[in-house]
């Protein structure tokens, strides 16, 4: 086990030290303290090593992330696992907005809850909220799969693609061109699958799924209200 | 009965293009959308002249002394900055937008003259990277593409928070260009209209836009030079805050940008063109003794070394140029002309990229219509034209006596109308007259 102080250690010498290791190395746990809600921490690694952080995090930690499995055991700020490539980011508290923006692949799971944003422009990955999410969360989401265990908040999935949203609470209101759609055998599978994976118990029956009505993809004039 | 044409009075309000557009989007319902830049007449920088030298300046001799002309962008943060042997780069613009021939063609050329190409939205190709020495890679709203390799294979980074063209728009990209490469780079369906975002996903103000940037320099452990591009609207608070938040290279877009596909309106009603941009940013980054610490970058509508001159001399240190590039490329050249009338245009007057159709084989997916374009021979027609606007350049500097192309500076110009003598912020010829200048 590595431990690095970040009372001790700068974030540049952290990212440079875990992106330097190479691929065969035996150092392949690490513990962070102090974040101190510092940002950028262990941002664009790509080597199959774990790192649990302990304390707050600021903006993008665990950004562009491939093959780690990172831990935060506190909260944390905008853009959490930004762009995610693979591997898995796991926030024990609650997240800030945009958690998971544009993420093309791997898991990211928030316990608690998150902000605005959630999932904004997802392009492939999997995303599991323990809680609830803000407004606007899975805005023109692409790919890939947001379960959200609470409510989420005004225009859920406005021009989404064709990421698959899953909610088993209240949705405030559902964003332009995303309709509720059937729940049938295969997503109630898939959706049991994530959340195994996330490690959060609950029904998949309980929830109900949302995805795009596909009528703004090709501009109609007849539409044009709904832009 | 016949008519007398010279009994024919058009209105001043609704000319034939006006009354023709409101029949257009009666129609059709849409706004027109299309590519290339603003038509319109804009003051530009052949507003402006260069004031040779003659008793009271000394020349440097044609062909014969030095004038340099390689510039060096990025040494405030970057461990590696950029070095170029020209001031003129290849502004971004996407694989989708552009072909695959017109990539690689672009990247080869740039490859030649020792320049940069940068990519677009849309990701990079390999055969980009692979035909590019000097890569930029832009960072933008819709983040098509964006991976932490790419990154890092990468020469600069370019945030890009808005274009000249559209400044506050997003991209678009109609479906009949999305090809199955082109949809599975963008993690799109095929076929359909990709409308990107305006804004950023995960950053919203200049404080935000500090932190995305430290991020990107951790991803890239502090090696590559962090460029920011804007659309020209407020230039002055725009520059400094991009160099608040930590821009090595800040690129200023005027409005004659062009575009592969953007509402009209938002082409011709957006905007301040490229000639006061420069000089508000330039005067910007003077307020924040940044000039020539963070470097300048300007495009728009820059179409000849004259021009090139010009913005240097009103403090930029490098231009980046699209539409030219394209036309060097064989846009709106007068051949296959029954395929412009396909499309409803002329050789000269085609904005038609938007189509997919692209007569000449730059801005298609169609792999018939981009055999027109050999990557081998656009590289040599793009090359033969940044070369013409080096040699350009040089010959005014060389008349201005100036030994470096970045020696080039405010007093060797003058303005040839108010508009632009107020603009530039540079005398109207003949006077030493700068409009705004000591209350007149």
């Amino acid at each position: 086990m590595i431990e690095i102080d970040l009372d001790q250690t700068t974030i540049r010498d952290l990212n440079q030290r875990l992106h330097r290791l190479p691929a065969d190395t035996n150092e392949r746990a690490w513990h962070i303290f102090n974040p101190k809600g510092r940002h950028a921490i262990a941002v664009g690694l790509d080597l199959p090593i774990t790192i649990a952080i302990d304390g707050h995090v600021g903006f993008y930690c665990g950004g562009m992330n491939k093959q780690a499995e990172i831990l935060i055991n506190g909260h944390a700020g905008p853009g959490v696992a930004e762009n995610l490539m693979s591997g898995t980011v796991r926030v024990r508290g609650n997240a800030s907005q945009s958690a998971g923006a544009s993420a093309r692949g791997g898991l990211l799971v928030v316990e608690g809850d998150t902000s605005s944003r959630c999932g904004i422009s997802m392009k492939g990955a999997d995303i599991v909220v323990g809680g609830s999410v803000g407004h606007m969360s899975a805005f023109m989401a692409q790919r890939g799969n947001l379960v959200v265990c609470g409510d989420a908040g005004r225009s859920l999935g406005d021009s989404i693609y064709e990421a698959r949203l899953f909610v088993r609470g209240r949705v405030d209101s559902l964003g332009a061109d995303c309709i509720q759609k059937e729940m049938r055998a295969e997503h109630l599978e898939a959706l049991a699958k994530l959340l195994d994976r996330a490690g959060i118990r609950a029904n998949p029956r309980d929830f109900k799924r949302y995805g795009s009505a596909r009528k703004l993809y090709n501009f109609n004039v007849d539409h044009a209200a709904a832009y | 009965m016949t008519v007398d044409p010279s009994s024919l009075r058009p209105s001043h309000s609704f000319p034939p293009q006006v009354i023709q557009e409101i029949h257009r989007a009666a129609d059709q319902g849409v706004y027109e959308i299309r590519g290339f830049g603003a038509k319109r007449k804009l003051p530009t920088f052949d507003d402006l002249v260069l004031l040779g030298a003659s008793i009271s300046r000394y020349p440097l001799e044609g062909y014969r002394e030095r004038c340099d002309t390689n510039v060096v962008l990025g040494t405030r943060h970057a461990a590696k900055p950029i070095e170029l042997k020209i001031p003129i780069t290849v502004a971004g613009m996407s694989f989708g937008a552009l072909g695959a021939h017109a990539k690689e063609a672009i990247g080869r050329a740039c490859t030649a003259m020792g320049t940069s190409s940068t990519t677009g939205d849309g990701g990079m190709t390999p055969e980009e990277r692979l035909s590019s020495k000097t890569l930029i890679y832009q960072v933008l709203p819709s983040r098509y593409g964006l991976n932490p390799d790419d990154l890092r294979r990468a020469d600069a980074i370019e945030v890009v928070v808005g274009q000249g063209a559209k400044p506050g728009g997003g991209g678009m990209l109609l479906g009949q260009k999305i090809t199955e490469r082109v949809a599975g780079m963008r993690d799109l369906p095929v076929g359909i209209d990709q409308r990107s975002a305006s804004r950023h996903p995960d950053w919203t103000g200049p404080d935000d836009l500090t932190i995305k940037i430290q991020e990107l320099r951790e991803i890239t452990d502090w090696e590559k030079p962090i460029y920011v591009k804007v659309g020209a609207t407020r230039v002055t608070y725009d520059v400094a805050l991009a160099v608040k938040a930590g821009a090595d290279v800040i690129v200023v877009d005027g409005m004659q940008g062009g575009t592969a596909a953007t509402q009209d309106v938002f082409i011709e009603h957006a905007g301040i063109p490229t000639l006061p941009a420069v000089r508000l940013a330039v005067e910007a980054l003077k307020e924040l003794d940044m000039h020539r610490k963070v470097h300048l970058i300007v495009s728009g509508g820059i179409k000849s070394g004259a021009d090139v001159a010009k913005a240097l001399a009103m403090g930029a240190d490098a231009v980046a140029i699209g539409v030219a590039t394209l036309i060097a490329l064989g846009c709106n050249r007068p051949v296959y002309v029954e395929d412009y009338h396909k499309i409803g245009t002329e050789p000269g007057y085609c904005h038609h990229c938007h189509t997919g159709r692209c007569p000449v084989g730059v801005t298609t997916q169609d792999p018939e219509l981009e055999k027109r374009l050999p990557p081998e021979q656009g590289a040599r027609m793009l090359k033969n034209y940044l070369t013409t606007m080096t040699l350009e350049l040089q010959t005014l500097a060389r008349a201005c006596g100036k030994s470096h192309v970045l020696n080039l500076e405010p007093e060797d110009l003058a303005a040839l109308t108010v508009e632009a003598a107020a603009m530039a912020q540079v005398p109207l010829a003949g006077t030493n007259w700068i409009p705004g200048r000591n209350g007149y």
